[in-house]
C-alpha cells in the first residue's frame, strides 16, 4: 500500500525539486499530446522551451520579448505574493492593473500634447495610486466590515473592465480617431513613450521597475520588520496577534503595495508594449500572476524565475503554433498542466510518501 | 577570349538559374486570427479562405497562421514573429490589430501586410473590408416581416462604425416594412465569448425579442434560440447551416477567398500596391445565406429582389430622406450616404433607443 505521512516541516528538498519536476513531467506528458496531434514531440518541446533563446532566425527578436511579457506578471506577482504570504487573498490584481493604466493614462492624457519632462513621472505616480485605490475598496471594506477580500475584489475587475470599455469608447478615445474606441497611441508620444531603456534588451522602465521589485521585496521579507509581521500573519495568525502585529494594518498594507504595483504595470504596459487604452489591452496579466506567484513559491527570486519561464512559455507556444502549425488551444492546455504538474508535484513538499509492503496496518 | 565568353556563359545562365530558382520558391502568406479557426464564424471563413489559397497555388504558396491571438501587445509580437519567419504577405483579420501592424510593417519595408477593416495604410500596408451593411439590410427587411412581439433583439460587439452602420441598416429596413418595430441592443464588448454572447441572447429572449441579430462571431446565439423555440437568427460572418431551417433563416456570410487570392497573386506577380477596398455584395465579398422555408414565400421573394438591387447597385441602404436620433436630418430626400460618413458613423438613426456607449 502506498500511505501518505504528513511531513512535521515542509520538505526544503522538494520545495525547490518539485517545479523542476513539474517541469519535467509538463515536457513528457505535453509532448505525448503534441505527437498525438502530429507534431514530432522532441521538436515542439525545442520549439518552445529552445528556440525564444537560441534559435538564430527568431531569438534576436524573441528574447528581449521574454522580458516585455515577464515584466508585469513579475511586477504583479511580486506584489501578490506579500498578501498570500500573509493570508490575505487579492484575487483582482487585473482590476488593479486596468485602474492604474486608465488613471495614469488619463493624467498624461490631461496635458497632451505637453513634451514636459514631469508628464512621465506624474503619469507614473498616477498609475501607482490608480492600482492602490482600487485595491484599498477591498482592503477597507475588509478592515471595517469582515468582508471577504477575494470576492471584492475579483468582482471589482468586472467593474474595472466595464469603466475601461466606457472611457475606451468615451472619455479617453482619441478624438483623431475617426469614431473608433481607442486613446491615443503614447508611443508616438515622444515626451511619454516607455521606450526600451537600452536598445534591443526588452528593458523598458516597466521591467526595471519589475526588477527593483524584486529586490526590495527580498530585502522586506528576510530582513525588515514589517516583513516578518507579513510572514507570521500567514503563519501563525494568533502567535502575530499576541506579539503586536495590527491585522488592519498588515491588509492595508499588503492590498496597498499589491495595488500599486499593478498599477505601475498597467502604465508601463499602456504606455510600451500595448501603446495605448483599448478595449481589450490588459490580456490578463493580473490574473496570469496569480500563477506566476504561487510557481515561484511566494519567493521574490521564485517569482523573478517562474514569471521568465511563463513568458517562455507564450511565446514559445506562439513559435510553435506559427512554425508546427499547432492549434492555439494545445498550447494553452500545455501552460495549464504546468500548473496542475506543480499543484500534483507539491504533495511531496508537505508529504512523505511510504511504502508498506505487506506490513500490517 | 574564348574561355572569357564560356565564363561570361556559365556566369550568366547561373544567374538565369537563380533567378527562376527566387520564383519557384513559394509564396509565404500569413495570417493573424482574432479567434480559433473553429469559431464557426469570422475566424472560420478567414481561414476557409487561406486554405483556398492553398488549393488555387497548390505548391506555389505556403501559408501559416496563428490563432487566437489576443489585440494588443502580443499582436506585435505575433505578426513580428511572422514576419521574420519569412512571410511575403501577412493578412491581419481584426481591427485592433491596425496599430500593430503599422509598426511592424515599418520594421519590415519588403513584406506586404493586408489590414482588414482598418483605416490606417502605409505603402506596404493595404486595408479591406465588406459592406456588411447591405447584408444587414436584407436581415432587416426579412426580421421586421417576421417578428411577431415587434422586438428584435440585437447582439452588438464593440461601439465601432462598422458595428453601427450594421445596427442602422437593419433598423431602417425593419422599420421600413413594420413601423412598430422596437430594437434593444446589448453591448457584449467582445468578438467571441460563447457563454456571454449566449447569456446576451437568453436575455433578449426572456425581454421578448423573437428575433435575435448578432455581431459576435460564435453559433452560441443561435442555440440559445433553437433552445428557447419561436425565434428567428441569422447566421453571421459564416452561414451556420447547422441551425438551419430554425432559428436561422438566412445569414451573411463573408468570402475573403477571391480577394486572398488575388492579393497573393499580386504578390508573385510583383504586382501588389497599397490600396483600400470596400466590396459588397455586387463583388461576392459579402454573401447572403439561402433564405429557408421558414420564411413565407413573398418575404423570401421581396428580401431576394433587395439583393439583387443592392447587387446592381440600383439601391443604396441609407437613402433619404433619414434624420439622426436626435431628430436632425442626416440625408435628404433622395439623397445617399457618402463613403466617408459610413466609415465614421458613430450616431444612431431616428427611432432607435438608447445610447451608444461612451
Amino acid at each position: 500500500m502506498i500511505r501518505l505521512e504528513k511531513r512535521p516541516q515542509p520538505s526544503r528538498t522538494w520545495t525547490l525539486a518539485s517545479p523542476i519536476l513539474a517541469v519535467l513531467l509538463t515536457m513528457i506528458v505535453g509532448g505525448a499530446l503534441f505527437a498525438a496531434l502530429g507534431a514530432e514531440p522532441l521538436t515542439a518541446i525545442r520549439t518552445i522551451f529552445w528556440d525564444p533563446l537560441f534559435n538564430p532566425q527568431f531569438a534576436s527578436y524573441s528574447r528581449p520579448q521574454l522580458l516585455v511579457k515577464a515584466g508585469p506578471l513579475i511586477l504583479i506577482a511580486i506584489g501578490l505574493s506579500l498578501g498570500f504570504r500573509a493570508g490575505i487573498w487579492n484575487i483582482g490584481a487585473e482590476g488593479q492593473y486596468i485602474m492604474g493604466a486608465i488613471c495614469g493614462a488619463g493624467a498624461g492624457l490631461a496635458f497632451y500634447p505637453s513634451d514636459s519632462a514631469l508628464i512621465f513621472p506624474l503619469m507614473i505616480l498616477a498609475g501607482a495610486l490608480g492600482g492602490w485605490a482600487w485595491a484599498m475598496i477591498p482592503a477597507l471594506l475588509k478592515v471595517r466590515f469582515g468582508t471577504n477580500e477575494i470576492l471584492v475584489s475579483l468582482m471589482l475587475v468586472y467593474v474595472a473592465e466595464s469603466i475601461l470599455a466606457s472611457v475606451a469608447s468615451g472619455l479617453l478615445r482619441n478624438p483623431e480617431g475617426m469614431g473608433f474606441p481607442g486613446s491615443r497611441n503614447f508611443r508616438d508620444w515622444d515626451a511619454v513613450a516607455n521606450t526600451e531603456i537600452i536598445a534591443n534588451t526588452g528593458m523598458h522602465f516597466g521591467v526595471l521597475t519589475a526588477f527593483i521589485a524584486v529586490i526590495a521585496a527580498y530585502v522586506l521579507l528576510a530582513r525588515h520588520i514589517q516583513g516578518f509581521n507579513i510572514r507570521l500573519s500567514g503563519e501563525a495568525p494568533r502567535a502575530a496577534r499576541f506579539s503586536g502585529v495590527n491585522p488592519a494594518a498588515v491588509i492595508v498594507f499588503c492590498l496597498g503595495i499589491a495595488g500599486a504595483l499593478a498599477g505601475l504595470a498597467g502604465l508601463f504596459e499602456v504606455t510600451g508594449p500595448a501603446g495605448q487604452i483599448s478595449i481589450d489591452f490588459n490580456s490578463g496579466y493580473g490574473f496570469t500572476a496569480i500563477i506566476v506567484a504561487f510557481l515561484g513559491r511566494l519567493h521574490p527570486v521564485g517569482i523573478l524565475l517562474a514569471g521568465l519561464l511563463m513568458a517562455l512559455t507564450y511565446i514559445g507556444g506562439e513559435l510553435a503554433q506559427l512554425m508546427l502549425g499547432l492549434p492555439g488551444a494545445a498550447i494553452q492546455l500545455f501552460q495549464g498542466m504546468l500548473l496542475f504538474f506543480l499543484l500534483g508535484v507539491d504533495v511531496f513538499t508537505n508529504y512523505r510518501v511510504r511504502l508498506n509492503l505487506g506490513a500490517t496496518a | 577570349m574564348y574561355r572569357r565568353t564560356l565564363l561570361a556563359g556559365a556566369a550568366t545562365l547561373a544567374l538565369t538559374a537563380g533567378a527562376a530558382f527566387a520564383q519557384d520558391d513559394p509564396v509565404k502568406a500569413g495570417f493573424i486570427y482574432v479567434g480559433p479557426i473553429g469559431d464557426g464564424g469570422w475566424t472560420y471563413e478567414h481561414n476557409k479562405a487561406r486554405l483556398a489559397v492553398e488549393e488555387e497555388f497548390g505548391d506555389a504558396v505556403e501559408t501559416v497562421y496563428q490563432e487566437s491571438v489576443p489585440e494588443g501587445a502580443d499582436a506585435e509580437r505575433a505578426i513580428t514573429q511572422m514576419a521574420l519567419s519569412g512571410a511575403d504577405i501577412i493578412f491581419t483579420t481584426s481591427f485592433g490589430y491596425m496599430d500593430p501592424t503599422i509598426a511592424v510593417a515599418e520594421k519590415f519595408p519588403d513584406v506586404k501586410f493586408e489590414h482588414a477593416t482598418g483605416y490606417k495604410r502605409a505603402d506596404n500596408v493595404s486595408t479591406y473590408s465588406a459592406r456588411f451593411y447591405e447584408g444587414r439590410a436584407i436581415q432587416g427587411h426579412i426580421a421586421g416581416s417576421m417578428t411577431e412581439t415587434n422586438k428584435i433583439g440585437y447582439i452588438a460587439s464593440f461601439p465601432i462604425p462598422e458595428v453601427i452602420r450594421g445596427i442602422n441598416s437593419a433598423y431602417l429596413h425593419a422599420k421600413r416594412v413594420n413601423p412598430d418595430v422596437e430594437f434593444s441592443i446589448v453591448w457584449a464588448y467582445t468578438w467571441f465569448d460563447p457563454a456571454k454572447e449566449a447569456d446576451a441572447a437568453r436575455a433578449l429572449i426572456e425581454n421578448g425579442a423573437d428575433v435575435i441579430l448578432q455581431h459576435t462571431d460564435s453559433t452560441a446565439p443561435q442555440a440559445a434560440a433553437q433552445e428557447a423555440g419561436n425565434v428567428i437568427t441569422f447566421g453571421q460572418a459564416s452561414d451556420m447551416s447547422e441551425f438551419a431551417p430554425l432559428p436561422r433563416v438566412s445569414s451573411i456570410i463573408d468570402d475573403w477567398a477571391p480577394y486572398y487570392i488575388d492579393r497573393v497573386q499580386a504578390v508573385m506577380d510583383g504586382t501588389w500596391e497599397s490600396q483600400d477596398v470596400w466590396h459588397g455584395i455586387e463583388e461576392g465579398m459579402v454573401g447572403i445565406g439561402e433564405i429557408s422555408d421558414a420564411v413565407p414565400e413573398d418575404v423570401k421573394a421581396e428580401a431576394l429582389e433587395l439583393k439583387a438591387q443592392l447587387a446592381s447597385g440600383e439601391y443604396h441602404p441609407f437613402t433619404g430622406p433619414i434624420n439622426r436620433q436626435d431628430g436632425s436630418v442626416w440625408l435628404e430626400e433622395g439623397e445617399t450616404a457618402t463613403d466617408e460618413t459610413l466609415l465614421g458613423m458613430d450616431f444612431y438613426v431616428e427611432g432607435l433607443t438608447g445610447d451608444i456607449p461612451n
